[in-house]
């Protein structure tokens, strides 16, 4: 497998110089970072979309070991209401309601209203059905695991997770510049990650992952058998699927920052490298050995 | 190609066409796919059985589920699923108190039993508090108390071949144009004799209320509410459930619920 080492590699001269305007295409994705990101694409998908599904056979969340029928230990609850005679959809945080008829609580048509938390256009099935929900949602969580493992592994073996991952003191001294060029929507396309794509990225895959894969299984009942520290860890199984929801919530959030990002800074070229492996940098790029 | 600049008209757009995208996506596009007897459901399906091979191999046969503390107990049992069975002999049986209750262990045993409540609480009990699972997401900690189901398999004593345990209840679910379906479950013997897999009579210190499963309910901490059947009159030892019901170890089961409830 070929992989750019950047920053390290040796200066050659320019046998074929890269179009006018433009810097030298780099290999910058090795395959082990291409097929996991796409595998991760089409598992967070259906794991949001039955997530949803399974958050609507029951939509509230707590905080606690148990969910308060008699006593009130809920932060969110998003149900269908009569308003005035009127039905509703009801979204409570913190104990704050909004009114969110339309999409969350109460949906479909005037003629024909679905009362339930996330529409159907955000579920998979798109009906209500708890059962299946489960089947896909644990099916893709394991794909996610083992896509996790195999990253994890050819990454510290091909040094990814070192070279683009983990953030350095260089990276962090170098965020405040970076998020002034983002807000300018201003981008060069160097060989290495941005400081503020190595810690998005880090945020994804050594907490938000770990987060949301270790809150799932605080949730299965034989796990917490067998690893009760678990449900100390994360302050009972309620709590456990709150902060499962609140990991999904910052996954969805860094899916459209990511989408904004790979759009602004051109989608054709940062597509190619994820599907080739090859990225173009901007003019300018020194030269290393395997340019094109 | 790098040098593809958005202008903000532009950007826009890209924006609105993914976020509609991704609109419809969700939509009904893989309900056929997920349909029950599908043939990627089938194999989605398969998942369970990973994670139930997984979860025996690493979770202990007698490791036990948390047990709280009585100050835990801060609400009633939340009732769910039939909280009242209609049928005549149920109804007959709980209007007088239960005395001519039985319950029927079976199948493959070498000593069939038939037992009244009377005889069951005068048989070795365990208490425990722990936390149900509903599969929805909900939790609720309550007190149990009952006899230990591998008290009553041993006195019947489990043949060999035996492989799973099956409850029969009273409660009757829609089963659609077949009219309704009696309620029933199973597990493996490995859940069966586990030390907190007790037919509980009695719960928060009372006796077991009918909408909480009375006379007799089944408990398997390691596993989701749904597993634990309530209003059981029969336990049934066989060596495949495959000609019970629909054939997949229980009424939800048959329903499309995964027959491992361990997650």
């Amino acid at each position: 497998m070929t992989t750019t080492d950047a920053g390290a590699g040796e200066a050659i001269p320019e046998t074929t110089p890269a179009p006018a305007g433009k810097g030298p295409l780099v290999y910058r994705q090795s395959i082990f970072t291409r097929l996991t990101h796409w595998v991760w694409a089409i598992s967070l998908f259906f794991l949001l979309l039955t997530g949803l599904q399974i958050f609507n056979a029951h939509p509230a969340l707590y905080i606690g070991q148990e969910s308060g029928f008699e006593y009130d230990n809920s932060i969110l609850r998003i149900m269908p209401e009569l308003v005035d005679g009127q039905p509703r959809g009801i979204t409570t945080i913190f104990g704050h309601r909004f009114d969110t008829s339309g999409f969350l609580g109460m949906s479909g048509t005037e003629a024909q209203p679905q009362y339930r938390a996330f529409p159907a256009w955000m579920t998979i099935p798109s009906y209500q059905d708890l059962a299946t929900g489960r089947i896909v949602h644990f099916f893709f969580g394991w794909v996610l695991v083992a896509t996790l493992a195999i990253w994890l592994v050819s990454s510290l073996l091909n040094r990814h997770f070192v070279r683009d991952i983990l953030p350095r003191g260089q990276d962090l001294r170098g965020l405040p510049a970076d998020i002034g060029k983002h807000a300018r929507f201003s981008f060069r396309h160097g060989r290495s990650y941005s400081p503020l794509q190595k810690l998005s990225y880090f945020i994804v895959l050594v907490i938000l992952f770990p987060l949301i894969i270790l809150t799932g299984l605080t949730m299965s009942p034989g796990i917490n058998a067998s690893a009760p520290w678990m449900l100390d860890l994360f302050g009972g199984r309620q709590t456990a699927r709150t902060l499962h929801f609140i990991a999904m919530v910052g996954l969805v959030l860094f899916f459209v920052v990511h989408i904004l990002m790979v759009l602004l800074a051109g989608p054709i070229n940062e597509l190619r490298s994820m599907v080739t492996g090859w990225y173009r940098t901007s003019p300018g790029t020194p030269r290393e050995k395997g340019d094109r | 190609m790098s040098g593809l600049k958005l202008d903000r008209r532009r950007f826009l757009g890209l924006t609105g066409a993914g976020a509609s995208s991704l609109a419809l996506a969700g939509c009904d596009v893989f309900d056929p796919l997920l349909r029950p007897g599908a043939e990627v459901r089938s194999v989605l399906e398969k998942a369970n059985d990973l994670t139930y091979r997984v979860q025996r191999a690493l979770i202990g046969d007698e490791t036990l589920a948390r047990e709280f503390s009585e100050s835990e107990i801060r609400q009633g049992q939340r009732p769910n699923g039939s909280t009242d069975p209609t049928s005549m002999e149920y109804m007959f049986l709980s209007r007088s108190d239960f005395v001519l209750y039985k319950l029927r262990v079976t199948g493959l045993v070498e000593q069939p039993l038939e037992l009244s409540l009377e005889e069951l609480r005068n048989m070795p009990a365990r208490t425990q508090i722990t936390r149900h699972d509903c599969v929805e997401g909900w939790s609720c900690i309550a007190k149990w108390t009952g006899v230990p189901l591998a008290f009553l398999l041993d006195q019947a004593r489990v043949r060999p071949e035996a492989r799973y345990a099956v409850f029969r209840c009273y409660d009757e679910m829609p089963g659609g144009l077949a009219g309704p379906q009696p309620y029933y479950g199973s597990i493996d013997l490995i859940d069966a004799r586990h030390p907190q897999t007790i037919l509980a009579y009695g719960l928060n210190d009372q006796t077991l209320p009918i909408a909480n499963g009375a006379p007799l309910r089944l408990r398997v901490e390691r596993q989701l509410g749904y597993k634990m059947n309530k209003y059981v009159h029969t336990i049934e030892l066989v060596e495949s459930f495959a000609d019970i019901g629909r054939g997949k170890g229980g009424y939800w089961e048959d329903h499309g619920y995964d027959w491992y409830a361990g997650i």
